[in-house]
């Protein structure tokens, strides 16, 4: 099997849903002429042309917006954002038009429209641009939330994303679009809401999403050769709708969990996974549940710094032999 | 920039030599109902029937009945929270918006919407939204789609004068300008943003429409109380977009006769009961109407009445109708959130609402 990027996968899913559906439309900012800010989609303008692939202004509360209104006559958007940070200043029509819509007009309205870009930190380029904010919308019932965590899983996934009905908030990450993975090139699918076992084991769970899923995976390498203990790692893949019944299969098996994530501790994801499952699976714990996130303070931009602010594996390690 | 003055009058005024007897009479016949919803709407608003806000439209149904009357099959329509009139003039039962106002499963948003929130896409009527201005590029994007499709299309978005400061409304003239959209932005100025005049809350020259001259975008400013100008200046406009794909910020200057909202506690103190009293009297759409058709001839005496006895009726019957309707289930407030929780799509994974 041909092993491909990230970002290779990112557009190969881009490219055949342009192809395959005249609605699809790719729009954001440099996404055409520039080839991409972070050339993910790169080549699509010159393949497709420019009724396929637009390039906006720097204008994320009016091309979000006017993505959402294509949504309502049928058009399957695709923007991209340049981060998921810029995000914050469309936040109106993302909660409110995108979320919101369908449910105000009691379902008469349905918005098949695909946000996407990267959301992470460890980029060194400050606070306001190294934003996650998986927890942010996927506490808003009426989006979509999904953060593949390779390129097997960014292509099939943004494929389903594309041909969903309902918005879905499609979120990547900049150090990972060069990293390389097995990607068939025949065509597969991978449904909203199902998560993966990336690794299969019998001491403790390890739950993640996005390249935290990468850092257990590390992790549990480490643990299985220096501390023979047997890591289960269970990738979300996507945040909502979540996949509970793999996580609660896994943790039945373990007894143990710890949920990893680079986003902030307070309200996050691992926060919202502790709470089912010990609300699910209290008989089956025979330890508390351990959370690793990111350091709770605004991104810093210090390299070095930012780099132990994310999860490491070394925390992850820490946090496991605690309770194992 | 391109005023209408600039244009044909006679383009203009063809599309009212184009108007049959009946079409005035029907247009006579909306304002009453639009006004006499609003009138009982409020009533039981204050018997305490419904809840959150309600933004009466009396006062300024010459606009939502003049522009709506405009639609072709291929024009859509999308406005902010003063939602009723708009609602009413594209056909939408009185019974269905009624509903919604009382929170019944039976309303036109299954009682999920409420007042702010009337929906009916298969009247191309995209909503009835609460933030200001944020249907703004909701308005461009549906043009986009037209565009898109190469429909002949366009599609009039409507906004208040309080809109015109938010961020997204700038950011929408932009799109609407660059990429060339069938859309015409219509602000129903109405002089007041909540409680704070147009000369307190927004910085212009002329105008309001003016600011379209910085994206050059084409832009008028007119009178809202009589449909004749009404129709006459906004078909330009609408022709500008379905034929050119290009836009038009349109001003219509008009008056609400209540506050805000009925919320709002300062109605009666940032106006005077003389500046009201005014517009009721001189300026309202429909006495102006009515005198109209009568000078025409079409109108007989006693007709008006008849027409507002009616919609006082329809009124009635849409509150018993509202009434006697059941409110929404509790399993119903699962419904209407995703596409794919309603339709039960074979490939659905995942847990999609998070209760214990």
């Amino acid at each position: 099997m041909p092993e491909i990027t990230y970002r290779e996968a990112l557009r190969t899913a881009l490219d055949e849903e342009i192809l395959r559906d005249e609605n699809v439309v790719v729009i954001g900012e440099e996404v055409a002429q520039y080839n991409g800010a972070y050339k993910v989609t790169e080549g699509l303008w010159k393949k497709h042309g420019d009724r396929r692939v637009v390039d906006t202004p720097i204008s994320e509360a009016g091309f979000i917006g006017m993505g959402i209104g294509a949504a309502m006559l049928g058009l399957r958007p695709v923007m991209e954002l340049m981060f998921w940070s810029f995000a914050y200043v469309a936040f109106d029509q993302i909660v409110n038009n995108a979320g919101c819509i369908r449910y105000m007009s009691g379902g008469r309205v349905h918005l098949p429209i695909v946000i996407r870009g990267p959301a992470n930190g460890g980029t060194n380029v400050g606070a306001t641009h190294s934003h996650t904010p998986e927890n942010l919308l996927a506490n808003n019932p009426g989006l979509k939330v999904v953060t593949p965590a390779t390129a097997y899983d960014a292509k099939g996934l943004l494929k389903t994303a594309i041909r969903d009905n309902d918005p879905v908030m499609f979120m990547e990450n900049t150090l990972l679009y060069g990293e390389k993975w097995e990607v068939p090139e025949s065509e597969y699918l991978i449904p909203l809401g199902l998560a993966d076992v990336k690794r299969a084991g019998e001491h403790l769970t390890l739950i993640a999403h996005g390249r935290a899923v990468l850092t257990c995976l590390k992790a549990a390498d480490f643990l299985a050769a220096e501390h023979d203990i047997s890591v289960e790692v269970v990738d979300l893949r996507s945040i909502r709708p979540l996949d509970e019944e793999t996580i609660l299969q896994s943790v039945r098996k373990t007894h143990r969990a710890v949920v990893v994530e680079e986003n902030k501790p307070f309200c996050g994801i691992a926060a919202q996974l502790a709470a089912i499952i010990q609300e699910k699976a209290f008989d089956d714990l025979d330890a508390p549940i351990g959370r690793v996130s990111a350091l709770d303070a605004p991104a810093i931009y210090s390299p070095p710094l930012e780099k132990r602010q994310l999860p490491d594996p070394q925390r992850v390690i820490a946090k496991v032999l605690e309770i194992c | 920039m391109y005023s209408v003055a600039d244009q044909s009058s006679d383009v203009a005024a063809a599309i009212n030599r184009q108007l049959t007897n009946e079409d005035k009479l029907r247009f006579l016949q909306e304002m009453y109902r639009i006004r006499r919803f609003e009138q009982t709407s409020l009533k039981y608003y204050n018997l305490g029937r419904m809840g959150g806000f309600l933004h009466l439209y009396s006062g300024q149904e010459a606009v939502a009945v003049g522009t709506v009357s405009l639609l072709g099959d291929n024009d859509h329509i999308i406005t902010a929270y003063r939602d009723h009139g708009h609602a009413l003039a594209v056909g939408m039962g009185m019974n269905e918006c009624m509903a919604e106002l009382f929170g019944k499963a039976t309303g036109c948003s299954k009682g999920k919407g409420g007042s702010m929130h009337f929906f009916a896409p298969d009247k191309r009527y995209w909503g009835g939204h609460g933030i200001v201005g944020g249907q703004t590029p909701l308005g461009a994007g549906i043009a986009y789609a037209l565009k898109y499709k190469q429909l002949q299309g366009c599609c009039l978005c409507y906004l208040g004068d309080g809109a015109i400061n938010q961020g997204p409304f700038h950011e929408s003239l932009n799109l609407a300008a660059l990429f060339q959209l069938p859309v015409v932005y219509i602000i129903e100025n109405n002089g007041y943003s909540m409680g704070t005049s147009q000369k307190r809350s927004s910085a212009f020259k002329s105008s309001l429409a003016e600011r379209a001259e910085a994206y050059g975008m084409a832009w008028d400013v007119f009178g809202g109380e009589d449909i004749y100008e009404v129709r006459a200046r906004t078909h330009v406009a609408m022709e500008r977009a379905r034929r050119e794909y290009q836009p038009t910020l349109l001003e219509i200057q008009t008056y609400r006769y209540y506050g805000h909202s009925v919320a709002d506690a300062n109605a009666k103190k940032y106006r005077t009961p003389e500046e009201i009293e005014e517009y009721k009297s001189k300026h309202d759409p429909l006495r102006i109407w009515s005198k109209r058709l009568t000078d025409e001839g079409i109108l007989k005496e006693g007709q008006a009445e008849e027409m507002d006895q009616k919609a006082k009726e329809e009124a009635n019957a849409a509150v018993k109708f509202a009434e006697e309707s059941p409110y929404p289930d509790l399993d119903d407030i699962f419904e209407n959130v995703y596409w794919e929780i309603d339709h039960q799509t074979e490939g659905t994974r995942g847990t999609h609402f998070f209760n214990d």
